[in-house]
Formats: structure tokens, sequence, C-alpha cells
């Protein structure tokens, strides 16, 4: 049977602005972005038969979704065979991974991918960053909201999201000899690489100077070390490979990992294709925390576990023109939280030569892209158009 | 911070009050189990591997007849973080929050703030004791150095195993 993978094909990418506190209408952005990537495609909005994004209309963290499906199917007078929009997928990534399956199942032919957020402007209007690190609630002397499950279990004891990725920081340096330093060239080389990307957000120097004095989040995790809100949404056309309308332009799925879990993700792709970690020619991993960065490097095989701060040990490593360019768009640390959206946009421009001034030399072919941590992952191996 | 009550049990009185848990058929024994100083976790009565946060079904063996059971209270630190931002209004930072591994069974961990340590004082593998604060209802597990901690960091081989899930939304 042929693999899903080889069915479908991304044909059309498209972004909105994104930035700090837009007050733009998150409406307005999710069109703004979803036309462009169905006219990148060389389709109209009659062609498109699917819409799949994350997590849906519906999430208690303000700003963290700014349209669901059926927002869509109005906004732009959709006729829809398939669709699908939740937040328990594999990954923010798994919204892709769920398109290729409804083309290569035949159920849809253009499929609408979509991420939109507003945090950054409607965090205004909720107290505060706190507020959304926290799940909706605890800000202001608001109640706290249990709607989660696994809320209960951290609010008692005052827990945010950066305290676990600060758990797995304090345990790597305390056992395995990871410094700061080490940490640090995840934010440092993701700078450098915004400067040179004109549509990041945050593009001014920062110096491992900077990066050791910043303020502490929930030590060690600095304020650098974490990924910031923004306004904006990213698209995709997803398409049956045969009717993609410009096949020259199309990046190609060379493997896909939905499994639950970095590793499993990760090793669920490599099974799936016959590319090897040394093939790939850039990596656009998740880096809502620094130390997520270095665990998707890790289960994506490019060093052993623990290994990770010794690989981005300098930076040069991972640097363009290194031996694994990384998120070389600036990443989420540097270009906003378009959770793994703007990873995917980035690989898409690299694979077609289209990154403009921050272009890899190299005449990129592979890239992989990561989303999500934890157990709700997916991982993507993509090709340059063939 | 903290003073033990004139019985000495494990009752913490706080400066601050905490945010309660709501108590639900699932969780209310775990989080009322502090009232008579007893720490106890979910465990399943068909393989006997304890289970935490609770559930109603043993993810090892699937047996059905999970109840609770009283632990020791004795763990050591799997991992720390001097927690500097406010998440909860009513809780000012700084203060520790620690991955602690119950001593009854490797892997078994609860989230939780060590008290009563300073962060220089703080460690992977330092020896820690349950003691609950009271909110409501509630008897919220929390941990202390103990007494008399001279031990040296755990072997090279604890290395293995993750932090706890948050829910990869951040």
């Amino acid at each position: 049977m042929e693999r899903a993978e080889s069915r479908a094909v991304i044909s059309g990418a498209g972004r909105s602005r994104i930035g700090r506190r837009l007050g733009v209408d998150p409406w307005v952005l999710t069109a703004d972005a979803a036309l462009a990537a169905i006219a990148d495609a060389g389709l109209t909005a009659d062609d498109i038969d699917g819409v799949s994004t994350y997590p849906g209309a519906f999430w208690s963290t303000p700003g963290i979704t700014g349209a669901g499906v059926d927002d869509v199917r109005g906004m732009l007078g959709l006729r829809l065979r398939w669709h699908t929009g939740g937040g328990e997928i594999a990954g923010q990534l798994g919204t892709v991974v769920n398109a290729v399956l409804a083309v290569a199942a035949g159920f849809a032919t253009h499929v609408l991918c979509f991420r939109t957020v507003w945090e950054s402007t409607a965090q205004q209007g909720f107290g505060g960053r706190a507020a959304t690190l926290l799940d909706g609630g605890g800000a202001d002397g608001r109640p706290v909201r249990f709607g989660r499950e696994l809320t209960q279990w951290t609010t008692p004891f005052g827990i945010g999201y950066p305290c676990h990725a600060a758990l797995d920081m304090r345990r790597r340096m305390e056992l395995a000899g990871a410094t700061r330093e080490q940490f640090a060239q995840v934010a440092l080389v993701s700078r450098r690489n915004a400067a040179r990307n004109e549509s990041a957000v945050y593009r001014e120097p920062l110096s491992l100077e900077t990066y050791l004095n910043a303020r502490m989040i929930s030590d060690p995790v600095c304020m650098y070390d974490c990924d910031v809100p923004v306004d904006g949404s990213v698209a995709f056309v997803v398409s049956r490979a045969e009717e993609t309308p410009d096949p020259a332009r199309a990046v190609t799925f060379e493997g896909l990992g939905s499994a639950s879990g970095f590793d499993e993700a990760a090793a669920m792709m490599w099974a799936r294709t016959d590319l090897k970690p040394a093939d790939v020619d850039l990596a656009q991993v998740y880096d809502g925390f620094s130390v997520y960065a270095i665990r998707w490097l890790e289960a994506l095989g490019f060093c052993g576990a623990y290994e990770g701060t010794d690989f981005v040990d300098g930076g040069t490593r991972i640097t363009p023109g290194g031996e694994l360019p990384l998120n070389t768009g600036g990443g989420q640390l540097s270009g906003g939280r378009m959770h793994g959206y703007g990873g995917l946009l980035e690989a898409c421009l690299q694979l077609r030569g289209e990154a403009g001034a921050h272009q890899l030399d190299s005449d990129p072919q592979v890239a992989v892209v990561t989303s999500g941590a934890e157990q709700f992952t997916s991982s993507l191996l993509l090709g340059a158009p063939r | 911070m903290t003073e033990e009550t004139s019985n000495g049990s494990a009752l913490v009185v706080e400066a601050f009050e905490r945010v309660a848990p709501p108590l639900t058929e699932r969780t209310a024994a775990f989080w009322t189990s502090g009232a008579d100083g007893v720490l106890r976790i979910a465990r399943c009565h068909d393989c006997g591997r304890y289970l935490h946060p609770p559930r109603p079904t043993c993810p090892a063996c699937r047996g059905r007849d999970v109840g609770f059971a009283p632990v020791s209270g004795r763990g050591t630190v799997w991992s720390w973080t001097l927690n500097r931002y406010g998440w909860v209004p009513s809780m000012p930072p700084p203060y520790v929050v620690a991955d602690v591994e119950l001593v009854e069974q490797p892997g078994l961990r609860l989230l939780t703030n060590v008290l009563d340590c300073p962060p220089e004082a703080m460690r992977v593998g330092l020896p820690v004791r349950v003691c609950f604060s009271k909110v409501g209802d509630a008897f919220i597990p929390l941990f202390r150095p103990e007494a008399g901690d001279g031990r040296g960091r755990p072997e090279a081989e604890n290395l293995r195993g993750w932090p706890e899930a948050g829910d990869g939304a951040g």
C-alpha cells in the first residue's frame, strides 16, 4: 500500500502580519493567512474542501485560538467534505498530519490548515501573561478554573508552565553537566537568525551576557528561554499530490510521526522513511522553551539523550552554515509563538528557495519540523519540490 | 515560614493561602488524606502498583480495583526549581517547586513545593518528608528536608526519565 506521505504535498503557504499587540480582529488575521496560502497554491477558495486547525474555536487560555473551523467556513464560503479542529491532537502540526490522512484516504483534495493566535492582544484584557500561562485563571484574584484535569495538580502548588521546563533544565545541570551558557545558544542563535528575517518579531541583538543576567521566571528558566506570545495567523494548503497546481513549488512529505511523546513521534517518523538524521539539511524544532529544542534534537537522533546541550555548545553546529542549521527564521523564541506553524512556514520557504535575506546557501533538500511537547507531539520530515 | 503544631504532626501553617483543589470522587481521598498526617496514594489492589494522579483504572495491569493506600511520606527530590513568577495571586514568589519521587516505587512522583530549605541547600536527590498545608477541606501535600540529611547525589543510572508532563501548550 502506498504511504500516505507520498499522496499529499504542501501546495501553498501563507501568513498574516505577526507581531506584538496588533489589536487586529483575529478573524482578519485568519482570513489574511488563509487567502494568502490558497493563492500561493494557485487555487481559489472554491477548491478548498477540507479544513484542519488547532485547537478549534474553544480553549480556556485567552487568545490561544483566534478562529475555529466553522468561523473559516463561514468567512470564506467554503464547501467542506472533511474538517477537524481540536486540541488533543499530535501537537499543533498534528493538523497537517490529519490533513495528509484525509487527502490520502480520498476524503478531501485540498485541505486548508491554519493556526491563529492573538494572545498578545488578548492578555491585555485578562490580567497579563501569568493568566495565560496558568491556563485561563489566577490573575487579579479571579477564580482559578479546573476545567482541565491537569491544572488541579499544579495550581495548589503555584506551578506555571515554565516550572516544568525548569525541572528538566535543573536536572540536566546537576546530573549531566549542562550549563546555562549551553541553553543560551538556542536563544542566541535564534536571535541572530531573526535579525536576518524581516518578518521575525524580536530582531535586536541578544548577547550571552544579557541572557545570563536576564530576569528569572523559574530558575534556571529565564525570560529568554521562553517563547513570546504574539498575534498572527499562518496557513497551509495540503493537496492531493496529483492535484497540486504547481508541483515545482510543492513541498513533499518524506515521513510523519504522530506518536505521543518526543522520542516516540521522532522514532515513528524515521521508521516511515529511508532518510537518516544525517540527511537533514535544516531543523525547525519546537522551542516553546529552549530546553524543548534540546529535547527535540535528542529525540530526532541528532545526538543522544542528555547530550543536546553539548550538541549546541558554542552554537557553531546549529548556525546557518553549520552542521544542522536550527530554527533559521528565529524560532518561537524570537519569531513569536505560532505553535509550530512558524517553523513549518520557515521550512517551506527554505525548501522552495524563497526565504529571501535569510535563505540558506546550502540549497536545502530535506527539513525536519516538530511541534508540541510532552505527550502532544508531532514530527514532519519534508522534502524540497521535485 | 512554617511551624509545626504542638503535637509535632505534619501540619504546617503558611503565611499565605493556597488555591484549593476541587474535591471530586476521583481525587478527594488524596487531597484529604493529610487530615491525620498520613499521605495516601492511589494503589492498584490487583498488581500492587501505586499510581498518581489517581485514576479509576491501573495503567499497568488495567485492574479496576484501585483504592488509596498509606505511604511513608518519604521521598527524594527528582528535580527542583526556584520559581520567581507570581502565577497565583495569593502565593508570593519566590518559592521552590519540586518533583518528588516517593521511596515506595521508582517513578512515583508528585509535583509539589519544598519548604524550609534555602535554595542553596536544594539539590537533586535531597531526601524529603511530607507535610501538609490546609486550605478549605484539602490538605496539600508538601515536603521538607529530612532532618540530618547528609547523603550524596544519586548514582548516574538514576539520570533516566523526564519531568512530569505539562500539557504541551506552553
